[in-house]
């Protein structure tokens, strides 16, 4: 019995659709992140792009790595590495909710003959210092997305707020496909010999080995070593583009890599390899995960790794801001950096005190 | 006398925060059109999950006009020859009056011009505009955001807005969105705007068209749903659930609900695990068959009217059985690791940072057991040493299992369902490890003024003091509950420390197990993290008198005033204290206590009064030659009754010895008649004293009556 159409999607036809979809509404493709991430918020598309002011709408499929999740490809409903379809819309349009929904007839789901509901779901990720509140949205009894309106990111209030939606593929297309177990989901279907390849067939090889990986053969000494270098060099980069404490204070600072070539500061923003930085967080991040699956974090350490990467988060965070400001834009440079300032201190004068 | 009606569309609003919203913005528009003198009839609210509305009926069309005098310059200033000056045209032009119509006024400062004029009442489509936005921007939610423009900030996006006096909207504003007479029907089954006509019972009608139902209808239609829908099932009822029924009543707009069903194989694994699956994580209710024993079924809450085609249900089946899966696989992989290898795994789950690791509260929590059994035993009480120690052991090693991980509502109990599955020591007979199965079980509860205790002895003292050691710890680190900030819930499990020894009648005093508790902390660790141990005792001892408070008033429902005197007496321990609250609830009315009470505030004051002056009572009451009458008949009657009541009071039989109190009226009222305290001789005033304090002591043993309040006069 298939509920929703008498030819459900394929995997990717799903993918397809929603990627045709939310491009046809004006949001730019991206490919899957190549750092391992935990979720298609950490990928640099939303965890940079909904700080600082500039509308952004992307969407893209992320694969997303929590080695403590992963079951040797035995259980038929968790995965070490699941796919997420990631929406990010900056601002988000006014008649979000039904763009979303209208998404959802776009993937063959008729909601005239089911039961949806938006139930109050709030996130957050203490490992980005980043919060958001919004739903999880549920689709006769399953949670299919997760949605978000982003408050902070890195530590930094958010102007404007973005919406972030986060469709489970896997379980959309278990859903689509009537299955109950992931490795089943048809993932291609040929259209001339209608032969099909499953879930099963293209990913239960790295179900089974990334366990075995992640779970017993991590070298837990060199992991932390890894750990330890990024880390290290992520400190190092962001240390060469400290921000002066009173943020715009034009006093002489001592010459530092980048000035030393030019003198002019504001120049040399743009040549700070913020991104880098960035994907050596993330590398900080997915270790600390194989470290967690490992058992080789104590939850006394546990607390403070965390607080090491979201250290490194929230300096990128700052820093990604701060070059923003200062991106070369031609028309009004000087307008282009303000108004955040601006904005933010009249936000933080309508927030309640406490 | 024009309907007014307010409704702010809002995306989905967290189902827990939507009634105590409806309210308050109930509240607060009446306060608003009361502070502003606009009358109205009848005022209601109207919510749904997307919108909170407030109607009401025959409002003030606008204020009533205000008159009033206001005083210009001094007549001397004002006239010059019988002829208005230029100060007096002034004023009149600034009153907005003729000159010929000012008058005078006479004040102590002399004679003045006057005006009289008449301020008109604005409207009430005015005042509205002007201040219901100021109103929507106050409404308390547990949490807010941003979401558009700058200075908004509400549970969620506000979308629209409709404000109506009768068909005339009211032009107010609320971050950037003007209200109209647009609103929206149900998402799916109600398609385009749905244009409210007019204020008044239109607009629930309107609504009704559109598949949007009020609270009160929608639980109705819930509970309809639910009925129909199991009679499908011979014998089957559904389980009540308040708290599930109202959540899906504010998820839903316009429900119905769908019977599905599960492989009864799952019914081999526990109920609770079944039951928490399907109400905490999937909202659904369960039936039950005729004997009240779980049915392979379960009732899911639609936002949407039907399900004609049983895509809804199958969809649901789906979900649970995934979830059930899941949940029998945790059950299978938890077994391959016994509770007693699970002890050495809490070493590597922190309590909390500073109080170590849930290992050592284990170890900590089993000593406290010990000597709570000791003091037990010491009073003719019994826990059976075998079963205690045993589940002080293994009560935190299901914090180590894949269920508990998953379900985390489920500690305890969990624990309790695998010590009873599993051998634990080959040498234990069934009993006893059933014994310590229930104890573990049942530690955390009552989790709330409502639940139930621990069935067994061992159960309430397991739960005593695991509860009793958080809060020693907590607060032997300083970190004390205050106003509404309780991170720990320290008082929920002191409510839950009170009511247990309550109920289970268990002779422990407060102070002392608190003390005990604390003693389990010396010479580890966590001890150098404490903060000064003074402070520790004296703001335990406030913190469970409030909490000993709370349960006789709140819980045993005792006036304030029994439950003041009662605690005056002594606060430490509970099983006496609500003996006496009961004895003295019963004895109150009768008009010999109105007066002991009455005497005993007198009483009260004539000693503070002498201490103030410095003046001590006589160490011991003497006959003296000039002692009045009264005084020796009143000390007589103390010397012959006083033992009788002691003992009375030494077996606990409260009311006797109350009624035995009571016969003193006469031989008080007369002393107070005819006897004077503080007289000039001073030998004979300290000795009245000394009678007044020994009398007050007496008195005071049971409650202390000073804190009654008395009906009559004082």
């Amino acid at each position: 019995m298939n509920p929703s159409s008498s030819n459900p999607l394929t995997f990717q036809e799903l993918i397809l659709r929603l990627q045709t979809f939310w491009a046809e509404r004006g949001c730019v493709l991206q490919q899957p992140y190549d750092v391992e991430v935990g979720a298609g918020t950490m990928a640099p598309e939303t965890f940079l792009r909904v700080l600082g002011s500039k509308p952004y709408k992307v969407a893209y499929v992320q694969p997303s790595r929590r080695p403590a999740d992963g079951r040797y490809g035995e259980n038929p409903n968790r995965l070490f590495k699941h796919m997420q379809f990631q929406v990010i819309l900056k601002p988000p349009p006014e008649n979000v909710q039904e763009l979303y929904l209208e998404s959802l007839g776009a993937i063959g789901i008729d909601l005239r003959h089911h039961d949806i509901k938006f139930e109050e779901d709030n996130w957050e990720a203490p490992t980005l210092s980043a919060w958001g509140v919004g739903w999880q949205v549920m689709l006769d009894g399953l949670e299919i997305t997760q949605f978000t309106y982003f408050q902070q990111c890195g530590g930094v209030d958010l102007f404007p707020i973005s919406a972030e939606l986060t469709y489970g593929l896997e379980r959309i297309a278990q859903f689509l496909q009537d299955v109950d177990s992931i490795y089943d989901i048809v993932w291609a279907r040929d259209p001339e010999s209608g032969s099909v390849v499953k879930y099963g067939d293209v990913r239960l090889a790295d179900e089974l080995q990334f366990s075995v990986y992640n779970f017993e053969e991590a070298d837990v000494e060199k992991t932390w070593e890894h750990f330890r270098l990024y880390e290290a060099e992520c400190k190092a980069l962001l240390q060469q583009h400290a921000i002066p404490e009173e943020d715009q204070n034009p006093r002489p600072v001592s010459p530092k890599i980048g000035e030393t070539r030019t003198g002019h500061p504001d120049q040399d923003k743009t040549r700070f390899p913020v991104l880098a930085a960035y994907d050596l967080c993330l590398k900080c991040s997915h270790l600390f995960n194989i470290l967690d699956a490992r058992g080789a974090i104590s939850v006394t350490e546990r607390v403070g790794v965390i607080a090491r990467v979201r250290a490194l988060a929230v300096g990128i965070a700052k820093a990604w801001v701060d070059q923003q400001k200062s991106e070369p834009a031609p028309l009004a440079k000087s307008d282009e950096s303000e108004p955040v300032r601006e904005k933010k201190s009249k936000k933080e004068k309508f927030a309640p005190v406490g | 006398m024009p309907d007014f009606l307010l409704e702010i569309g809002c995306e989905e609003i967290p189902a827990r925060m939507i009634d105590a919203a409806s309210q308050e913005l109930r509240q607060r528009v009446m306060a608003l059109l009361s502070r502003e003198h606009l009358s109205s009839g009848e005022v209601t609210q109207f919510d749904t999950p997307r919108r909170l509305s407030v109607m009401a009926t025959g409002l003030s069309a606008s204020q009533a006009d205000v008159t009033e005098q206001i005083t210009g310059p001094s007549v001397s200033v004002a006239y010059k020859n019988g002829q208005p000056t230029p100060a007096a045209q002034a004023f009149a032009k600034k009153a907005g009056v003729e000159v010929a119509q000012l008058e005078k006024v006479t004040t102590p400062k002399g004679e003045y011009l006057a005006a009289r004029i008449t301020k008109k009442g604005r409207s009430a489509a005015e005042i509205l505009a002007e201040d219901l936005p100021k109103e929507l921007a106050a409404i308390y939610w547990p949490k807010n955001m941003y979401w558009g423009k700058l200075n908004e900030r509400f549970v969620r996006p506000v979308r629209w807005l409709v404000a109506l006096l009768d068909d005339e909207t009211i032009p107010l504003e609320f971050d950037g969105i003007r209200a109209g007479n647009s609103s929206r029907g149900h998402r799916i089954l109600s398609a385009g705007g749905v244009t409210i006509p007019r204020a008044g019972s239109a607009y629930v009608d309107s609504l009704r068209a559109a598949k949007v139902l009020g609270r009160t209808e929608r639980e109705h239609q819930i509970r309809k749903a639910l009925d129909t829908a199991t009679r499908t099932v011979p014998g089957a009822r559904w389980r009540e659930d308040k708290a599930l029924l109202d959540t899906v009543v504010n998820l839903t707009e316009f429900p119905s609900a769908v019977l599905g069903g599960f492989d009864p194989q799952f019914l081999s694994l526990p109920e609770e695990v079944l039951v928490t699956v399907m109400r905490d994580h999937q909202k659904y209710f369960a039936v039950e068959d005729a004997s009240g024993k779980l049915a392979p079924y379960f009732l899911a809450v639609l936002n949407t009217d039907s399900d004609p085609q049983g895509l809804i249900r199958h969809g649901n089946e789906r979900v649970l059985r995934a979830r059930f899966n899941d949940a029998r696989f945790f059950w299978e992989t938890d077994q391959k690791k016994s509770l007693l290898e699970r002890l050495e795994l809490l070493k590597h789950v922190t309590f909390q940072k500073d109080l170590g690791s849930y290992f050592d509260k284990t170890q900590r929590v089993q000593r406290l057991c010990s000597w709570l059994s000791e003091i037990l035993k010491q009073n003719g009480i019994t826990v059976r040493p075998g079963v205690i120690h045993k589940a002080a052991c293994l009560s935190k090693t299901d914090l180590t299992t894949e269920l508990v991980k998953e379900f985390t509502e489920l500690q305890g109990i969990i624990g309790g369902l695998y010590a009873r599955a599993q051998q634990l020591d080959p040498t234990l007979p069934e009993a006893t490890r059933f014994a310590i199965a229930d104890a573990i079980y049942d530690h955390y509860k009552p989790e709330s003024t409502d639940d139930t205790v621990p069935r067994s002895l061992e159960g309430a003292v397991l739960s005593i003091g695991d509860k009793a050691d958080t809060i020693a710890g907590m607060f032997a680190l300083g970190l004390v509950p205050s106003g509404s900030k309780d991170p720990f819930a320290l008082r929920r499990q002191a409510n839950a420390i009170v009511k247990v020894i309550a109920e289970k009648k268990l002779p422990l005093r407060l102070g002392e197990l608190m003390r005990d508790a604390r003693a389990g902390y010396q010479g580890l660790e966590a001890e150098k993290k404490f903060v000064a141990d003074a402070k520790f005792s004296e703001s335990i001892a406030t913190f469970f008198r409030e909490r000993l408070e709370f349960y006789l008033k709140d819980v045993c429902g005792y006036a304030y005033d029994v439950v003041k005197a009662v605690l005056g007496a002594d606060a430490e321990d509970v099983v006496d204290a609500m003996q006496r609250a009961e004895a003295v609830k019963q004895v109150l009315h009768m008009p010999e206590f109105q007066a002991i009470g009455a005497a005993c505030k007198r009483i009260r004051n004539i000693l503070r009064q002498a201490e103030e002056k410095g003046i001590a009572p006589a160490a011991t009451f003497e006959y003296l030659p000039d002692s009045a009458h009264e005084e020796k008949n009143l000390r007589a009657y103390m010397e012959r009754t006083g033992p009788r009541v002691e003992e009375n009071r030494s077996k606990k039989e409260y009311f006797d010895a109350l009624l035995l109190l009571s016969t003193a009226r006469e031989h008080v009222d007369a002393f107070f008649d005819k006897v004077m305290v503080m007289v000039e001789d001073e030998r004979l005033r300290a000795n009245r004293l000394a009678l007044l304090r020994t009398l007050l002591k007496e008195f005071s043993t049971i409650a202390d009556f000073s804190e009654v309040v008395t009906e009559g006069k004082a």
